[in-house]
């Protein structure tokens, strides 16, 4: 991202050998530590306020912030090939609209559902050819397409409400083993993702151009080709998240979701994936989403102002951040 | 990353090495765009090049004008602060808030304001030059921080009644001229010398050029950023305060999205987002191209959305033709 070499940012912070891998360390790991924390601030909310534990509030919890998570996936993986994507709320908005409007028309549902996330994928591929060929810095290059779709937005609907959605088109609505579907999608996005990441070689390649882009490229990667991808990876994130978003009500505001973008990148970050590129992982930074759903839901129950909530969100960025500086230089001191 | 790749501009300056180098520059190019475009504008509808127009939009573009300049700095170390809009909005309820709800007079309630935005950017700087924070994190953490302070602090509610003479600065002329414009004006001109002809702003070009190679020259770049993420704060601020006394209230959401505006502007004048290149002329150039192709387009009858369109096309274009460019020039030189 920043070109500046920060003098103090060990490069790809080499995980520790495997022979070292105790359970000390998987439980001091980024997702270690939150789950740790999601438990401890359920186990205690819900211990003095019994309707926190209420099967319909945890169901709630899980699926408030879950196209959050899923939009998070995606980032994530964007952000470890070291690049960023500030449009994510302006297009979840533009797709979202699509969607609903396909389905007024008289789409089927799954139509409704696939060709917003076609066009999302072709958006990411275009923003990632931009960056990638035309080195462009990603930052600059959404920055710019947030202004093109935010603008195109509003001139294709003017801030109406869309209604009158067929019924086969409410994704988000429905169950499956009285589970609701976001839950699923969260739980899909985040395993695939996962697995992807770690095991396939274009996930290691992500990882590689991340942590270095130079050495990934002389040692046969084709950066170009990764850098696409992760893009286009971000957006059928984007395209799910949207669908999600679109599906959960009844109508659907023509105007795009305020700060979403800021959401998510905080759920990446707080999940561990590092802004310079190279580290952290999917599961993190879906764990990461549901914590900010439980304190969400935590602080509605022991009375504090959902006022606050961005105070909140803006503090457990800077802890988590402080905390991992404050672990690499106990790690560069053994 | 692509640093390395780029030619390194030595700080977008012509050096007096031909003419082609000066209409080459980022400034030439837009400034000739910018002519280009505010005569075919003015073809379109005669309310456009007239005198009240161009100055309301002075009016307008000041708070965006005082914060961008910062940026500048800011972007040439190779750094960037998002938080900017958040500290506009922090400050604008700490202007009311200290006023109405702690009982300050509000001269004192104007400083107490100005002085908690400064802090603000203090608070920015002080992470991620002590602490090695890296700045976008840095600053999208107080983007979220502060924007949840002044949300939390002000409960949603909004201060108005504030006495005739607040309004100055906002909403009055001073020598016929619209007074914030001065404050924008003075502020350009004092940024512009000290990033052009000053050690401190020689400084920061090197900063962005390469940090490691400026610290063993000798130049104090903790102290350096420090200074100009809190110089952010306090002009985000200043921005803030201007702000209320225009519109004559305050609100939580009071410069959301400010930095998006700002950066595009700082980029578009042809600061390399990377650091290491920009010029205050540039960024001016930018803001004024944005604020009047917005104005413009909207008094040619174009629906005022499609403009927002067009501001993120030329921003993209305007960066590969800039890229073109450099390689260009990079290449035959």
């Amino acid at each position: 991202m920043t070109a500046t070499p920060l003098p103090n940012s060990t490069p790809a912070a080499a995980p520790a050998p495997n022979r070292l891998r105790t359970l000390r360390n998987l439980i001091l790991s980024q997702e270690g530590i939150l789950l740790i924390v999601i438990i401890v601030v359920m186990v205690v909310v819900g211990a003095s306020k019994p309707r926190f534990r209420a099967e319909n509030n945890l169901l709630d919890i899980f699926q408030s912030e879950a196209y959050i998570a899923v939009a998070a996936v995606g980032m994530s993986i964007l952000i470890i090939s070291g690049n960023i994507d500030i449009s994510v709320g302006s297009l979840v908005g533009v797709l979202a609209i699509l969607s609903a409007t396909l389905s007024v028309n008289g789409l089927p549902g799954w139509l409704c559902w696939l060709i917003p996330i076609g066009v999302s994928m072709i958006i990411g591929a275009i923003n990632g050819f931009l960056v990638a060929y035309l080195r462009i810095p990603s930052i600059v290059v959404t920055l710019g397409m947030l202004s093109i779709l935010k603008g195109g937005m509003i001139i294709i609907l003017g801030g109406t409400t869309i209604i009158n959605m067929q019924p086969d088109f409410f994704l988000s609505q429905w169950d499956w083993l009285n589970i609701p579907t976001p839950i699923w999608l969260m739980i899909f996005a985040t395993i695939i993702g996962a697995l992807w990441m770690r095991y396939s070689s274009t996930g290691r390649s992500i990882y590689a151009v991340g942590g270095n882009a130079e050495a990934a490229r002389l040692s046969g990667i084709n950066t170009r080709r990764i850098t696409i991808t992760a893009f286009v990876i971000n957006g059928l994130c984007v395209g799910i998240c949207a669908i999600m978003y679109a599906t959960q009500l009844n109508s659907l505001q023509a105007s795009p979701p305020v700060g979403l973008e800021l959401r998510v990148i905080t759920a990446s970050v707080v999940g561990g994936v590092s802004i310079l590129g190279g580290i952290g992982t999917v599961v993190g930074s879906t764990l990461a989403a549901i914590l900010l759903s439980v304190i969400r839901s935590a602080m509605i129950f022991i009375d504090i102002p959902a006022s606050w909530i961005n105070a909140v969100r803006g503090s457990l960025i800077l802890v988590t951040v402080l905390v991992d500086i404050l672990r690499h230089r106990q790690m560069d001191r053994h | 990353m692509a640093v390395s790749e780029q030619p390194i501009q030595p700080a977008s300056r012509p050096g007096g090495t031909g003419i082609m180098r000066i209409l080459l520059r980022q400034e030439t190019v837009l400034f000739i765009i910018l002519v280009i475009g505010v005569l075919l504008l003015s073809t379109q509808t005669d309310k456009f090049l007239t005198k009240d127009n161009i100055l309301n939009q002075g009016r307008l573009l000041t708070e965006v004008a005082l914060v961008a300049m910062p940026m500048t700095f800011i972007i040439i170390t190779g750094g960037i602060d998002l938080s900017v809009g958040s500290i506009l909005g922090l400050t604008a309820i700490m202007l009311g808030y200290g006023w109405k709800n702690m009982g300050m007079p509000l001269e004192v309630a104007i400083v107490f304001a100005i002085a908690v935005g400064t802090f603000a950017g203090f608070v920015n700087g002080f992470f991620i030059v002590r602490l090695g924070v890296p700045p976008l994190i840095m600053t999208l953490a107080t983007l979220a921080l502060y924007r949840g302070l002044a949300e939390g602090i002000s409960q949603a509610r909004s201060v108005r009644g504030y006495p005739d003479w607040f309004f100055q600065l906002g909403q009055k002329d001073l020598a016929g001229i619209p007074t914030q414009l001065w404050v924008a004006v003075i502020a350009i001109i004092i940024t512009g010398v000290v990033l052009a002809r000053t050690t401190f702003g020689r400084g920061l070009y090197a900063i962005g050029n390469n940090e490691l190679g400026a610290r063993f020259s000798g130049i104090p770049v903790a102290r350096f950023k420090l200074l100009i993420y809190t110089f952010s704060g306090f002009m985000a601020a200043l921005a803030g305060y201007i702000y209320v006394s225009r519109v004559s209230t305050t609100r939580s959401d009071m410069g959301t999205g400010l930095e998006l505006d700002v950066i595009a502007a700082v980029v578009l004048g042809g600061t390399s987002i990377f650091g290491g290149s920009g010029t205050v002329l540039g960024t001016v150039i930018g803001l004024i191209m944005i604020q009047l192709l917005k104005n413009g387009l909207s008094l040619a009858g174009v629906k005022g959305d499609a403009t927002i369109v067009i501001v993120g096309v030329v921003l993209i274009l305007s960066i590969m033709v800039n890229n073109f460019i450099q390689r260009r020039t990079g290449a035959s030189a």
